[in-house]
């Protein structure tokens, strides 16, 4: 299967000049995309991509480290791929040599065998993954007189199969698929009008359960009509599982050991410290099939492996790789993702999991008594920072009174510091649900958060 | 990168004849070829110089209400044919048979008097990154981590459709920005400061690294000793060109075709109608040579226009791109764009500005007693069913007495489109614009944004003071 991306990668590798070190990253996929409304298919996509991105190590003269440069292009066509290679080549020249710049090496470390494929991707008919999206936007409209409009109504599904070969030795291949579905409701009364988002996640169509995308559109949606703006407070909130998702994605970028090493990170020299509130265990786990980000290997080729970065609150280690963890002096932990073929490794999370509680939603509400449930937020990139941890997001939600949920809220912010946050954290949910994104979610409830209305 | 077209006319025409031979409305095929180069400096070192290379073409075919779209990286005549089969399977049975397409002449477009990128020396873009990493480390020893980026693009690019439009234009940007960290008693902040421009290498003869450098320092040092931002709603005074973001999201979104047609925005069935302050004026316009959202052509070969989208608080038109012009027998507003030959085209703004007024900025900040002055403002974003809208303030002060007083930590605005554009009580003439990064349904487009120094009455401060 992707013994040819293999092959392909490891025939570029075995141009590396003397003293050169060549890495090479070789993609290839097919996606699917269709978009129903009013019954009709709107919009239809289907198509096959590739790439390849290649780094070159060029040793600096008298021992001052290597040189590196990048370069990529979207396709696997030999005489493209030829030019990368001498793209690449010509970017090393302009780096400064850095010690600290080498290519992985292999550490020993075995791979986990997860199996992240599922046949039914290619092996389903596009009239099948046709209807299922026209059949969710059908149900969705039908689903509550209120619903007066169903934007969009999607499935879209994703074949990926990656190869990395480097001049040190690494040689490795995986793939996965992906499929989705998602839609958009819009409730109204009167002149107000409400959205909700709701999507079901899998490895294949067949895994998909268009009702839980449906439900939660318009539960969403109905929920937030006749929501007005709150009086400002201090007050406890609970966040929905898919903020929480949201939010740890967040936290994972001051856990990469790239940032805390440049001195970007809240989280630099804390090792050891209490970081969160008791309880609060938070685990990088990408050999957990079930998890979205899921992978055997890692952007640099190494295995894929369990990191426990906060354990009770006490912040325990960072993740790395391979050259952030040798300018920290310490060894990758396996952590290296990159954005596709056009992008470098750098060090980040996958498959963030905070230990689970044991309470559902409704005696987490019970337990809190009176404060702000949030459904969704907005401005995450603009209003939080992960470098100082000033966060304020906008927010839409539920106010919770007497331990249940009551009116609904629109148009305020919520604010703290991601560092005070976490220590602030009062109810961790058992609620876990994998969701697309780095991140898993349940319900987490943070006690004296500002919150900003009127 | 040689001036030949990047895919021959009877080519051309032979693919979108195949493109139609199960019926449809329109084909289109649209060919990308794009190189880009970016160089980074992070923590004095130059860690990465990175070039790409994307080619290849996406083909549509629109029938009735459905649009089948495939794409290749294969732009020979079997690779475009094989993609116009592809695309054109989910057009109904309609009325099968041969329909000829003929195009007319080619619109050409081009990046006029530019420093194309490639003639430029690498060497030569990293002593920028040099100058600017000096730069801002000279602002003082609080300033502890320095990263500067810099690329440039060369995007050609070819439209042609069966309606016989054929057009190709060719698109250079460049890019410079800088991130700072200071780091004092109170923790980390950051600073940020981009020059973007649809120009080539020469805008650095015009631009000064350093001046970009310095103000990303002193953004991040100001914010050393800054108190957190009030909660609740307060008065707001926006500096010029502090990024017209406020209007790219409050109303920008919703005023796009694509939205208003399924019902899904705020401003649906409202020409006609006030919907803002009077000294609203607001402009669409992708001609503006050299800004970060100007083109020669739009994704679907239509050229650029200026559109007033409100006047004087009146909104007078929507953003039209050809497939949500066409349902309403109108022509496209040359606000078709795509991320890439990958991607379908849609509604996208060019250049968004609210037209400049007469007050004095001075004046408007000395007329209003407490508020905050927003100085530079990040990102946000709209949900253009409700209009309520975020945007993130990167250098704010509180107003005490019409004076700029204390720097504020970053926080969330929060408000409501057609709220918040009721409020502006005073707009003045110092006019500027900022570019930005538009993202929507997953495709990122550059846009730019402007606006002079303005005054909105009341709008919630997400701190937590």
């Amino acid at each position: 299967m992707t013994d040819d991306l293999l092959d392909l990668a490891t025939s570029v590798v075995g141009q590396a000049r003397p003293g050169e070190g060549v890495e090479v990253y070789a993609t290839r996929g097919t996606d699917t995309e269709v978009r129903a409304y009013e019954g009709e298919v709107e919009s239809l996509t289907s198509a096959d991509s590739s790439g390849v991105g290649i780094r070159v190590l060029v040793d600096g003269a008298g021992g001052e480290g290597s040189r590196v440069g990048f370069a990529w292009a979207g396709s696997l066509d030999p005489t493209v791929v030829a030019a990368t290679l001498a793209d690449a080549r010509d970017n090393a020249r302009f780096a400064t040599p850095d010690p600290d710049v080498v290519l992985a090496q292999p550490d020993g470390v075995a791979a986990t065998e997860i199996d992240l494929w599922d046949d039914g991707v290619a092996s389903t008919p596009m009239e099948k993954k046709v209807a299922l999206a026209i059949e969710l936007e059908r149900a969705t409209r039908a689903a509550d007189p209120r619903v007066r409009q169903v934007s969009s109504a999607d499935y879209s599904d994703s074949r990926v199969e990656v190869a990395l070969a480097t001049t040190t030795g690494i040689s490795s291949s995986r793939r996965r698929t992906n499929a989705f579905l998602s839609v958009d409701a819009i409730a109204g009364e009167g002149a107000e009008s409400q959205t909700g988002t709701g999507f079901s996640v899998g490895r294949g169509p067949g895994e998909l359960v268009p009702d839980e995308a449906m439900d939660d559109a318009v539960e969403r949606a109905t929920r937030m009509l006749g929501a007005t703006k709150a009086r400002s407070a201090r007050c406890t909130v609970v966040f929905d599982q898919r903020v929480v998702s949201t939010l740890l994605s967040v936290v994972a970028s001051a856990l990469s050991g790239e940032a805390v090493v440049k001195g970007r990170s809240f989280f630099a020299g804390r090792v050891g410290e209490t970081v969160a509130a008791g309880g609060v265990t938070l685990v990088d786990d990408p050999t957990d099939a079930r998890a979205y980000g899921a992978a055997s290997h890692d952007g640099e080729g190494l295995a894929c492996r369990r990191n426990v970065l906060i354990a009770d609150g006490v912040l325990r280690m960072f993740v790395f790789d391979t050259v952030s963890a040798r300018r920290a002096g310490t060894v990758s932990t396996g952590s290296a993702v990159r954005g596709g073929f056009a992008g470098t490794p750098s060090a980040g999370c996958r498959a963030l999991v905070l230990t689970p509680g044991s309470k559902g939603l409704d005696e987490v509400l019970a337990s809190v008594g009176d404060g702000f449930y949030v459904q969704s937020v907005t401005g995450v990139h603009s209003g939080v920072n992960p470098v100082s941890g000033d966060f304020s997001v906008g927010a839409e939600g539920l106010m919770i009174r007497g331990g249940v949920l009551a009116e609904p809220v629109r148009e305020v912010t919520v604010a703290s510091t991601l560092q005070r946050m976490l220590q602030s954290v009062v109810e961790i949910g058992g609620d876990l649900r994998w969701l697309p994104g780095v991140a898993a979610g349940q319900t987490l409830a943070i006690a004296d958060m500002a919150l900003s209305g009127d | 990168m040689t001036d030949t077209a990047l895919i021959d006319p009877d080519v051309l025409e032979r693919v979108l004849t195949t493109a139609l031979v199960g019926g449809g409305d329109m084909a289109e095929v649209f060919a990308e070829d794009t190189s880009t180069a970016s160089a980074m400096l992070d923590d004095r070192k130059v860690e990465e110089l990175s070039s790409g290379r994307s080619r290849g073409a996406g083909i549509r075919v629109v029938d009735g209400d459905t649009t089948g779209f495939a794409h290749t990286a294969d732009l020979s005549e079997a690779g475009l044919l094989a993609a116009a089969r592809a695309a054109a399977a989910v057009a109904r049975q309609g009325e099968a048979g041969v329909r000829t397409v003929a195009l007319g002449p080619p619109s050409r477009h081009g990046p006029g008097d530019r420093t194309l990128p490639d003639t430029v020396d690498k060497g030569h873009k990293l002593e920028l990154l040099g100058r600017a990493d000096e730069a801002a480390r000279a602002m003082g020893d609080a300033i502890t981590q320095v990263q500067v980026g810099c690329g440039d693009s060369r995007r050609r690019v070819l439209i042609a459709n069966s309606e016989g439009l054929l057009a190709q234009d060719d698109q250079i940007r460049t890019r410079f920005n800088v991130v700072c960290v200071a780091n004092g008693d109170t923790g980390m902040q950051t600073g940020y400061e981009s020059l973007a421009r649809t120009e080539g290498f020469e805008v650095f003869e015009r631009f000064a690294v350093e001046d970009i450098a310095t103000r990303a320092a002193a953004r991040a040092l100001a914010k050393l000793s800054a108190r957190p931002a009030p909660s609740g709603e307060v008065p707001i005074v926006l500096a010029g060109g502090s990024g017209g973001i406020l209007f790219h999201e409050a109303c920008g979104h919703g005023l796009e075709a694509d939205h208003i047609v399924k019902d899904a925005s705020v401003y649906t069935g409202r020409v006609g109608q006030l919907v803002a302050s009077p000294l609203v004026t607001l402009v669409d316009d992708g001609t503006v040579l050299g800004e970060w959202g100007n083109f020669g052509v739009d994704d679907e070969g239509c050229s650029p226009s200026r559109n007033v989208l409100i006047e004087n608080g009146i909104l007078t038109d929507y953003m039209w791109d050809w497939l949500r012009a066409r349902k309403e027998g109108r022509k496209s507003s040359g606000n078709g764009r795509r991320q890439s030959y990958q991607h379908l085209p849609m509604v996208r703004m060019t250049n968004t500005y609210l037209l400049a007024g007469t007050e004095d900025a001075d004046e408007i900040v000395a007329q209003t007693p407490t508020g905050v002055y927003v100085k530079k403002l990040g990102g946000g974003q709209v949900n253009t069913t409700t209009g309520d809208f975020v945007f993130g303030t990167t250098e704010a002060y509180l107003i005490e007495g019409g004076r700029i007083t204390e720097p504020l930590r970053d926080a969330n605005l929060i408000g409501n489109g057609p709220e918040v554009l009721r409020r502006i009580d005073a707009v003045a003439t110092d006019f500027d614009m900022t570019p930005g990064t538009c993202g929507k349904d997953g495709q990122s487009v550059p846009v730019g944004c402007g606006q002079a120094t303005l005054r909105i009455t009341g709008v919630t401060l997400g701190g937590t003071a």
